[in-house]
């Protein structure tokens, strides 16, 4: 039988692949991998791409993942995947986008604030108009 | 029969709300269950993510990472994570009592706070609580997506390594079961002592391209994927916070309407004994 290693493919929000296989190939950030049983301890980013992996009994299986980490211990392998493809432009742009969010939410009145604001104005209002209606009838 | 009347259409009114809240408290069973699984889904990655950076602390670089040293606090950071919805209980308000508190004792030793937020209950908050708000994001929905936190952990990642802020804490309700949620107060950055140390062992990565490179991307994914976390597990707390609030709702409005039931039908009673009274004395007249 084949020597096998145990792999685990995981992203922030799920758990893609667990089991025991033969070998992985994967890009990594610096070249084609090939990682098999018994490979020296390894660290290593990957690029986006397909990771294929060779199952226990031989069945080939391929992931998509959008970049992450490899990494190789003497005796598992993890592949620490990224949810979705990411570049430092895109992170900048959802940055801004939750700075002015953050700022608009701020000068905006939010739906909850509309209520207990206008309600407040509205008495204040009635009690003006109260003032005034006093004063004429005088 | 006047008063009669009123107390119908009032016992209806309250079996319309019973009704409502009644098919809340289902949607949330339902909800709860699998915002849960999203939580058991979620914690392999961190655990991973911990593991790796506790062997690279572990290995031997002279590289220290700014994520990993502490330095002296003048100001802090907060990531407040809370519902976009109300109708569930005091979840959102413990939370901001905890967090309130927090700011308080930070203060008194000299200490400004800078917030982002990520849910509306958050943001209507400290409008009008006040405190820096430097990101703000709402509308995740039941399923979060990592996506959606990207934008606020960036924000404070940069404000942490220009060294506006000196640390960074993470506020969200923990699920710790059905009946029990609790507000608690994580540290992201520095990262805890706890996180970094592993088991020691006699081998160490070689790392590609280098170990400061690889550091950083996984300090960064570490912190999202802790944010990550509390959102998800922040939704599971509000899903179980409203299931109860609407359970102890939908009881009271049925315990409302017994009671309204018997005043009704005292009322009822007295209409036509009253009635009956009437014709008896004007019979006796005739």
């Amino acid at each position: 039988m084949a020597m096998t290693v145990q792999l685990d493919v995981v992203s922030a929000e799920e758990r893609i692949f667990s089991g025991l296989v033969e070998s992985i190939q994967v890009t990594g950030s610096e070249g084609e991998l090939g990682i098999l049983p018994g490979h020296i301890p390894l660290l290593t980013g990957i690029k986006p791409g397909m990771v294929r992996i060779v199952k226990q009994f031989g069945e080939e299986h391929l992931i998509y993942v959008a970049g992450g980490v490899l990494e190789v211990q003497p005796h598992s392998v993890t592949v620490l995947a990224d949810v979705a493809v990411r570049a430092e432009d895109l992170d900048e742009q959802a940055a801004l986008a939750a700075q002015k969010r953050a700022e608009e939410a701020m000068q905006n009145a939010g739906a909850d604030f509309n209520y207990a604001e206008a309600a407040a104005q509205l008495a204040e209002a009635i009690a003006q108009l109260r003032l005034i209606q006093k004063l004429r009838k005088k | 029969m006047a008063g009669a009347k009123e107390i119908k259409s009032k016992i209806g009114s309250i079996n319309n709300t019973r009704k409502i809240t009644s098919a809340m408290e289902k949607v949330a069973v339902s909800k709860m269950r699998r915002a849960q699984e999203r939580v058991a889904q979620s914690r392999p990655y961190a655990e991973g993510m911990r593991k790796v950076i506790g062997n690279i602390a572990n290995g031997s670089i002279e590289y220290r990472h700014p994520f990993l040293t502490e330095r002296p606090v003048k100001n802090v950071g907060y990531i407040v994570i809370s519902t976009d919805r109300g109708l569930c209980g005091g979840l959102n308000t413990n939370e901001f009592k905890r967090i309130a508190l927090d700011m308080k004792n930070w203060k008194e030793q000299g200490a400004q706070a800078h917030i982002a937020v990520i849910g509306n209950k958050a943001t209507a908050f400290f409008k009008r609580f006040g405190g820096k708000v430097l990101a703000q994001q709402s509308g995740s929905g039941d399923v979060p997506r990592l996506a959606d936190v990207i934008g606020s952990v960036q924000v404070m990642l940069k404000a942490y390594e220009e060294g506006r802020i000196d640390r960074l804490f993470l506020v969200f309700n923990r699920f710790v079961n059905t009946m029990k949620q609790e507000p608690v107060i994580e540290q992201l950055l520095p990262l805890p002592k706890a996180d970094v140390t592993a088991k020691s062992h006699s081998w160490d990565y070689i790392y590609e391209p280098d170990p400061k490179v690889i550091l950083d991307k996984l300090l960064g994914r570490y912190v999202e994927s802790q944010v990550y976390q509390g959102v998800v597990e922040n939704a599971a707390s509000e899903q179980a916070a409203r299931m109860v609030a609407m359970k102890a709702a939908t009881d009271n409005a049925g315990n409302l309407m017994d009671d309204l039931k018997l005043v009704y039908n005292k009322a009822r009673q007295a209409a036509i004994t009253q009635e009956l009274s009437e014709i008896v004395a004007g019979a006796a007249a005739v």
